[in-house]
């Protein structure tokens, strides 16, 4: 089963390597991974996504959790949250497939970001799911190149982590 | 007053109690030796950067307090990797301080550069790389904290050049806060009352102990709650020696080399209580038949250990001493119950002692040759209670482990989660620093003996009369068991075909050696070395082929043990 969880971690030298090390050293699964600052600069927030049954997850949490390094985790397993991931995507754009391919852009609120007389890069916000359709139309068009983000998500509500 | 890093090192030392380090010298800690030169510190100086920390590690597991080590960047640092992985695995309370490159030479691949911090990561409960001298004092402080608390571990701290040289005003900070980090002590009372309900309801309880009541020092609560409660007790090798085995009580060790009797009574357990230790794979066997009819009570400090191998019912996060005062409390609340629940466990200790009396330990024991297992009964009988043990890995561990009969708190220093060949000899070096005026013996096998031999030089150099008996049966003699089981015989790489002269070599560092072939010498061997004066090696020449019975062959239920081979 797939779960996203939150660690808000001390910004320090090497703590990726920390978190992703535990991950490796236990032959647990990381099928994404994002991490930028909050607000307090002296903290930083990762999103992983990983996957287990109930047993995994529960020893993933802990070992998280027993790191110096880790203030909170948040598991939103059964949570209301909203999950946004972003995707560029490099599509080529012949004089025949540009129309169809602003029009499924379009239908995805995508934007399209950087234009050459032979390709569109489109930007595209929205689940996981909804970034892997966008690509699954596009793809007939010829895809060159492709980033995505890794989700990232918060929980639904006026409460914050630190209330929570 | 502003003073350079290595100064501030060392009087941070003082600070947390420091007075004894093990170490070795090196480019990189160069300044941090000079200043050992003035310092009130110790300093001893092995003859290997892993014995050093070994040494470090038996200091800590003989006086319950942190062990320091010290070694030079890149080869230094890299030969400590197995003393701290070993201590590690045992969470042993530990600070490894490393030399490292200057910081602006960091990731050039520099003269002996090696990443320390990303080598240890993953054996280390945290670790540091001091990039700023202001920052040093505050990062002593945290890792001496994050050693000793919660569940204790190693914690490296890597100490760039640069960084011993700059200068910082040094003031040690009284106080640590970390924020990501704040172990719970206070044992759940509501989990705690609940336990001792059920404890009390059990018809056929077993005490399960682990490392948990050594490194707490939780033995007169733990043998309160056993008596109190009448409730058998099997220990771990790593919670050896927190439960007296010869108590009416004890069951001696599971698992896989344990008794029949430990085995068989924690299989048709109702109620397993494990206290401080971690379902280990060498104690559970085949999870699928480990205590299966048992409800389980699991009490630790460190969460992931629980339920991480085997199905909990009740679980209990706490330290293990306040968890056990919590319970005697709540039993002398209730006289009457405990009465009757000591009355209701009768039939439970005569299926115990029926179990006890078909399969004692034991060993055939031999007119012609000396049994290993005769050695280690017989350095029981002639040493001193309080004696400390330390042994290497291998057969000798366990024969010491089931014949040796521990009688105190941290008198049984072994590697049991990594299985380190070699540790026991610096181990045992570390523990009589500690302990001068103490018998310290390290009961060897003669392949482990060879792993760390060169640190006869510093028992000699130091003065410290560490006793070490080889049990040579010329062989790795478990791995060759395991050959001879399981691989039809096949000796592959483990008959140490070079017979070693072990008293030319205790001679040549200026020890003394001394050697019984037959039986009859033994006794007369032991005393001779317990009476000379210095460091002595006993060499034990002991029947070659004999087997550590009973066995759990690996991957079978600790109901199927193999009794004889
Ligand atoms: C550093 C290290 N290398 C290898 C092993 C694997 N191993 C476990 S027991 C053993 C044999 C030990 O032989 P010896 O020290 O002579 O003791 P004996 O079993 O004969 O009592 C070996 C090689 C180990 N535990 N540690």
């Amino acid at each position: 089963m797939r779960h996203t969880i939150s660690v808000l971690v001390e910004n320090e030298f090497g703590v990726l390597t920390r978190i992703a090390g535990l991950f490796s050293g236990r032959g647990f699964n990381i099928e994404s991974l994002s991490v930028a600052p909050t607000l307090d600069p002296t903290i930083s927030r990762m999103t992983i996504v990983t996957s287990g049954d109930d047993r995994i997850l529960e020893q993933v949490t802990k070992q998280l959790n027993k790191l110096i390094d880790t203030i909170k985790i948040i598991d939103f397993t059964g949570e209301d949250y909203v999950e946004r991931e972003m995707a560029l995507i490099k599509v080529t754009a012949e004089e025949s497939t540009r129309a169809e391919i602003l029009r499924i852009c379009d239908i995805f609120r995508g934007k399209v970001v950087d234009v050459t007389p032979k390709c569109y890069t489109v930007e595209v916000t929205g689940s996981p799911v909804k970034v892997s359709a966008i690509i699954d139309l596009l793809r007939p068009m010829g895809i060159k190149e492709l980033v995505r983000s890794g989700p990232v998500v918060l929980g639904r509500g006026p409460k914050g982590w630190k209330s929570g | 007053m502003k003073l350079t890093g290595s100064k501030i090192l060392l009087e941070s030392l003082i600070q947390e109690g420091v007075e004894t380090i093990f170490g070795y010298p090196g480019g990189t800690v160069i300044n941090i030796y000079d200043d050992l030169m003035g310092s009130s510190i110790k300093h001893v100086l092995t003859r290997h950067e892993q014995a050093a920390v070994h040494a470090a590690d038996g200091y800590a597991r003989a006086t319950g307090k942190v062990g320091v080590a010290i070694a030079t960047s890149g080869p230094g640092a890299t030969n400590t990797i197995t003393g701290i992985a070993t201590a590690y695995m045992d969470s042993i309370p530990m600070v490894v301080i490393t030399g490292q490159v200057p910081t602006g030479l960091i990731g050039n691949d520099a003269f002996q550069e090696a990443d320390t911090v990303g080598l240890t990561r993953p054996i280390t409960k945290h670790n540091y790389l001091v990039r700023d001298v202001k920052d040093l004092a505050l990062i002593i402080k945290k890792a001496f904290y994050i050693a000793r608390t919660g569940r204790p571990g190693p914690v490296v701290i890597d100490l760039p050049k640069d960084v011993q040289i700059d200068k910082a005003k040094f003031e040690y900070p009284d106080k640590v806060e970390l924020r990501g980090y704040k172990p719970t002590y206070s044992g759940n009372m509501r989990m705690i009352v609940k336990a001792v309900k059920m404890m009390l309801a059990a018809k056929k309880p077993v005490l399960y102990v682990g490392g948990g009541a050594t490194l707490t020092d939780s033995h007169a609560e733990l043998l309160k709650l056993a008596e109190a409660l009448q409730i058998p007790v099997t220990t771990t090798l790593m919670g050896m020696a927190s439960f007296p085995t010869r108590h009416s009580l004890s069951l001696g060790m599971l698992g896989m080399h344990g008794t029949y009797y430990a085995n068989m009574a924690v299989t048709s357990s109702d109620l397993l209580i494990a206290l401080g230790a971690r379902f280990d794979d060498r104690v559970t066997g085949k999870i699928s038949t480990f205590a299966p009819h048992a409800k389980i009570i699991h009490v630790d400090v460190d969460p992931t250990s629980i339920k991480k191998n085997v199905r909990v019912d009740l679980p209990i996060v706490g330290d293990l001493l306040d968890v056990l005062k919590k319970m005697n409390k709540k039993l002398a609340e209730h006289k009457d119950e405990v009465a009757q629940a000591n009355l209701a466990l009768k039939p439970w200790h005569e299926e115990v002692a029926a179990w006890r009396k078909d399969h004692p330990m034991s060993y055939k024991p031999s007119k012609k040759e000396i049994k290993p297992q005769f050695v280690i009964e017989k350095l029981r009988e002639l040493s001193n209670d309080d004696a400390i043990v330390t042994t290497e890995v291998g057969q000798h561990q366990m024969w010491t482990a089931q014949f040796f009969d521990f009688t105190q708190p941290r008198t049984f220093l072994s590697s049991g989660g990594l299985g380190t060949m070699g540790y026991g000899l610096p181990a045992a070096l570390g523990a009589q620093v500690a302990f001068p005026d103490r018998q310290v013996i390290d009961i060897s096998g003669d392949g482990s003996f060879q792993m760390n031999s060169q640190e006869l030089a510093t028992l000699v150099q130091y003065r410290l009369p560490v006793k070490i008996a080889i049990l040579n049966n010329n062989f790795l003699g478990m791995v060759r068991q395991w050959q001879q089981l399981f691989f039809d015989k096949r000796y592959s790489q483990t008959c140490m075909e070079l017979p070693i002269d072990f008293i030319k070599l205790a001679e040549a560092y200026g020890a003394t050696g001394l050697r019984a072939s037959k039986p009859e010498e033994v006794e007369e061997v032991i005393k001779k070395a317990f009476d000379t004066p210095g460091p002595v090696i006993m060499e034990f020449k002991v029947s070659r082929e004999e087997n550590v019975m009973p066995m759990v062959p690996a991957g079978a239920g600790l109901n199927e043990m193999v009794l004889a081979s």
